[in-house]
């Protein structure tokens, strides 16, 4: 079950990332979840992928009992540990795709899409 | 290695067993393990000298900073691993830390973990980093404090007692989805350090993540392991040894025992239950027999190694 859930968005991730800076009519998974908003649960990053405007900040939250960090593939951000219900920040204001993971458990990744 | 096993009697296994309830000690001859006593050494120190020369205890993952409800108090577990090892009637030259020593790479953990370890009775503290020592961005709280045996690489090597022991790095070059990396300039060190050692050295290796693959989902191994493993395999007696997934797992494969350890902090779920390798809730009462330390010992003349782990239940 658990694949299923993270397969369509890394999926959806993907296409977005290819289509880059084109503008695609896919609105992305960002779903319901407030937008700049991603909890670090159940050793997964959600939403996956966050869409949003240049300009925005994102907060990542950790709800696990677990420490997590938040680091982008290019070095542009870089989280310490955040242990439970610790957060971290970082505003984006160029557009483009911006992937990272957490350090200390490498296959959470997510993707940030600034519009 | 018959003339050790014959020493212990069902009796005595038995009595051991009282102390510490400690796991099984393997004896490691040409590859092939035997069961030889449980905790013999803390129980009979006369009867341990046929056991051979204790050579080294491995703690890891103490986790220090960690307190939730799995352990609120890594410290104390740390204190009474602490108290096994000093109890030992005949005390190793050195203790080995397989990483994770901290929980979140912070000063004041850090400083705490070397007030405690500082306690050890034994000379020669060796460690090596893991990935919740490393996550601010200079690995510079670790380097600070351990980084001198290795000149801020990590990794190094040393001999002690006629054996070889590598200290290996594997959660510095971190690759977002990916296992542990030692990378290509690390391998390159390792044959450098291995070429021109005799085949009947032994060595132990050390590092903090499995550097075998237990379970990928969970990131439990080292990509780039192989090639490690390849240049180990002309050595008689090889064992391998790493921390992280706090539960013991072993195996052996050819020349080369593989062992993880147990944490002195918490456990972990066993691979593959539950979301992933978190703080694993267990009752109070069965925390102790869930922590613990290894424990090696030179047998065979000197020739191989024997392996004991304790718990502190």
């Amino acid at each position: 079950m658990r694949h299923i859930i993270r397969l369509g968005p890394l999926l959806i991730a993907l296409t977005l990332a290819s289509h880059a800076p084109a503008q695609t009519a896919t609105p992305a998974a960002a779903g319901a979840a407030a937008p700049g908003v991603v909890i670090a649960r159940d050793f997964m990053f959600a939403p996956l992928t966050v869409t949003i405007a240049a300009g925005t900040t994102v907060t990542w939250t950790n709800r696990d009992d677990e420490p997590h960090t938040v680091v982008s593939d290019t070095g542009l951000f870089r989280s310490g540990a955040l242990d439970t219900n610790e957060s971290f920040s970082f505003r984006f204001d160029a557009p483009g795709t911006y992937h990272y993971a957490c350090s200390i458990h490498p296959r959470m990744v997510g993707t940030i899409v600034v519009r | 290695m018959p003339e050790e096993s014959s020493v212990i009697s069902r009796r005595r296994a038995l009595a051991c067993m009282a102390f510490g309830g400690a796991g099984t000690m393997f004896a490691l001859a040409g590859g092939v393990l035997t069961p030889v006593a449980l905790a013999e050494a803390a129980a009979d120190p006369k009867g341990a000298g046929a056991l051979g020369k204790p050579l080294f205890v491995q703690l890891s993952d103490t986790h220090i900073g960690f307190n939730k409800e799995a352990n609120p108090d890594v410290g104390a577990t740390l204190g009474r691993s602490i108290d096994l090892v000093n109890a030992l009637p005949r005390q190793p030259a050195l203790v080995l830390h397989t990483g994770d020593i901290t929980h979140l790479s912070r000063p004041a953990e850090f400083d705490l973990a070397q007030q405690l370890l500082s306690r050890l009775r034994a000379s020669e503290l060796h460690t090596v980093p893991g990935e919740h020592d490393t996550t601010d961005s200079t690995v510079s709280e670790y380097f600070n404090r351990f980084g001198k045996a290795s000149a801020n690489r990590g990794y190094y090597s040393f001999d002690h007692a006629g054996v070889h022991f590598v200290a290996l790095v594997n959660v510095l070059e971190f690759k977002p989805g990916g296992l542990g990396t030692l990378g290509a300039e690390q391998l390159a060190w390792v044959a450098d350090d291995l070429r021109g050692r005799s085949a009947s050295t032994p060595i132990v290796v050390f590092a903090h993540m499995p550097l075998w693959t237990i379970y990928e989902p969970w990131g439990w191994g080292t990509g780039d392991a192989p090639q490690l493993m390849e240049q180990l395999r002309r050595f008689g007696s090889v064992t391998v040894l790493n921390g992280h997934i706090h539960q013991i797992v072993q195996k052996v494969e050819g020349n080369v025992l593989f062992h993880t350890a147990r944490s002195t902090a918490y456990p972990q779920p066993q691979a593959g239950v539950g979301a992933g390798p978190g703080p694993l809730k267990v009752p109070p009462e069965q925390l102790a027999s869930m922590l613990g330390v290894s424990g090696v010992t030179l047998v065979n003349r000197g020739r191989s190694l024997a392996l004991s782990d304790a718990t502190l239940a």
